[in-house]
């Protein structure tokens, strides 16, 4: 096996693959949504739960390649209890790492931050991969976009006594 | 001719190379095949002596680009044992021949025109397809269901990927104005009863169309025996290039449909009052078609006849018997679709329940095997049974049996990665 590919199928990868990590839906959360990945049929289905500007809880189920499956935990372990402009500017970073084509010029800060995600590296010099890296990060960004501007609604909602305002969702 | 598939193999230069420091093992035709040699050089040997626009040019090359252009349609005449070789038409690919005709016959609803009133669909009519359709005979009928308010209906498939015979005469009926289904199907290999289906078709006073893209590089191809009103396939995986399909319909019908695309060669005199359009086939090719692309469709229809598709067809026959039975000993693998070899063809799904079918195609890449994984644009057959996708391998003429052992093994070497 040519070491190209051993560096894609890292052991972090193929140990979240067979022990996914918070991969069971919290039954109190403030978001919900399901993204797809439609050329390959990978699907997850993630739940948030934010309060005092932090990600308090999140949790996930979904099918798809080990790829995908243990990007998603990987993320999970990464984001939970994080201030949520943390997790958004680390969502950030792994896209960029994603996009590189195996060539980043991340920080050392940034690596850091990545911690296991760095393990992803590999799978960035195959384009028709990374959409699996990606799709557990991007429904995490889904869910907390859509979990803070439910919350911006509420306050709106409440200081203008019951007007239309950020309801046009 | 015997059938030798060394030989063969010598025809195709791209499979003398190597993928990842090994030879490379193509199990990846059913989603497009590999180009002999010679439909290589037909399409340089037009463009470099040849070449020029078809049907209006007075001069030499204008000419020889012509008659080249219409050999190639005499070619895909015979080889489809059409008629007449004006009931052939040159489309880009299956797709494009498939929508054609749904969009000739949403014109027709429309019109005004008497003799395209037999194509009229709308409230109460039925448009039928079969539950194993890809994509490509899915979606126009769907949208022409939309747009006409026919009502779109399908033959549910059982467990072992077959049609359920007993809702044949159920689901074709006397509301029913087009059957459109496939021959051989892409994603589970499953050889559909043609004349069943036309016949009852027949039966109830509808059109019938065959989507022959699977069957056109595996299975003796003929419009007459089969019965059908249309009979579409694709030059690419046919060992032609991309760029060129086929759309082949009965005269009569052809005569009396609305055109499709309007453009240049499609018409008789036009004037801004109003356009005429010419006979069949040139009413259905608007614009400049694809010249050298049909003109390869031609030479790899060639070369498939003179292998002889009774011989491609046996010879693919002993693969699917090889591959079935070794698929069948690896342990935990399930085939999706027949597990038989009666009435199945050179295209074996499967699924393994330690690997997801993208990991399987990564790990088999980097044994030099290129299979496919996903849903092979025929999403409702994996909802049908269940998984998100499957690891595809097709075979064609230049697949050997020591290619199926390499998937084997490869399959061997994922099961020890992820188990």
């Amino acid at each position: 096996m040519t070491v190209q590919l051993e560096s894609m199928y890292q052991q972090i990868i193929l140990d979240h693959y067979k022990h996914p990590q918070h991969r069971q839906l919290p039954d109190h959360f403030d978001a919900e949504v399901h993204h797809v990945n439609p050329t390959c049929g990978d699907e997850v289905t993630l739940r948030v739960r934010v309060a005092d500007g932090r990600i308090v809880d999140l949790g996930w189920v979904g099918e798809g390649c080990s790829i995908s499956q243990a990007s998603t935990s990987v993320m999970s372990d990464l984001v939970i209890g994080e201030p949520i402009g943390d997790a958004l500017e680390l969502s950030e970073t792994f896209l960029e790492l994603m996009q590189a084509r195996g060539e980043s010029q991340l920080s050392v800060e940034q690596t850091e931050a990545l911690d296991d995600a760095i393990a992803f590296e590999g799978v960035s010099k195959y384009p028709a991969r990374v959409k699996c890296a990606l799709l557990g990060w991007m429904a995490m960004k889904g869910a907390v976009a859509q979990a803070t501007q439910d919350i911006q609604n509420t306050v709106a909602t409440s200081t203008t006594a019951g007007s239309e305002v950020g309801q046009s969702r | 001719m015997s059938f030798d598939v060394e030989t063969i193999r010598k025809d195709f230069p791209i499979l003398s190379r190597e993928v990842h420091g090994v030879p490379l093992v193509y199990l990846d035709s059913a989603n497009s095949a590999q180009k002999p040699q010679v439909v290589i050089d037909a399409e340089s040997d037009l463009y470099a002596n040849h070449y020029a626009n078809v049907a209006r040019a007075v001069h030499t090359l204008g000419s020889e680009a012509t008659n080249a252009y219409e050999a190639a349609r005499d070619k895909v005449a015979a080889f489809l044992n059409a008629p007449s070789r004006d009931e052939i038409i040159f489309t880009k690919n299956i797709s494009e021949a498939l929508n054609l005709l749904a969009y000739s016959f949403s014109n027709a609803s429309s019109s005004k025109d008497s003799a395209a009133q037999q194509f009229k669909l709308g409230p109460g009519d039925e448009i039928v397809v079969t539950e194993m359709e890809h994509h490509s005979n899915l979606v126009p009928w769907q949208l022409l269901a939309e747009r006409t308010g026919a009502s779109f209906r399908w033959i549910p498939i059982d467990d072992e990927g077959r049609l359920v015979e007993a809702a044949i005469d159920e689901v074709i009926n006397e509301r029913t104005k087009v059957v459109s289904f496939v021959y051989q199907s892409n994603a589970l290999g499953t050889i559909n009863p043609v004349q069943r289906l036309v016949s009852r078709a027949r039966a109830v006073g509808a059109i019938s169309i065959v989507d022959a893209a699977q069957a056109a590089p595996h299975l003796p191809l003929d419009v007459q025996a089969l019965g059908a009103d249309f009979v579409a396939f694709t030059g690419h995986k046919l060992y032609g290039p991309t760029g060129i399909g086929v759309l082949w319909g009965r005269y009569e019908l052809l005569a009396a449909m609305p055109p499709f695309l309007g453009g240049g060669e499609m018409i008789e005199t036009v004037s801004m009052q109003g356009t005429t359009f010419a006979a069949p086939p040139h009413r259905f090719e608007a614009g400049t078609p694809m010249i050298a692309q049909a003109v390869a469709l031609g030479a790899a229809v060639d070369y498939v006849s003179a292998i002889g598709m009774g011989n491609i067809r046996d010879y693919e026959h002993e693969l699917v018997e090889y591959a079935v039975r070794a698929l069948n000993e690896v342990p935990d693998l399930r085939i999706i679709g027949p597990n038989s070899t009666v009435d199945r063809g050179a295209t074996i799904s499967f699924t393994l329940p330690y690997a997801h079918p993208h990991d399987v195609a990564q790990l088999l890449d980097e044994q030099g095997i290129a299979v496919r994984a996903g849903h092979h644009c025929a999403r409702p057959v994996c909802v049908r049974y269940g998984i998100p996708a499957t690891t595809r391998a097709s075979f064609g003429v230049y697949t050997t049996t020591d290619e199926i052992d390499a998937l084997v093994r490869g399959i061997g070497m994922v099961r020890e990665m992820f188990e």
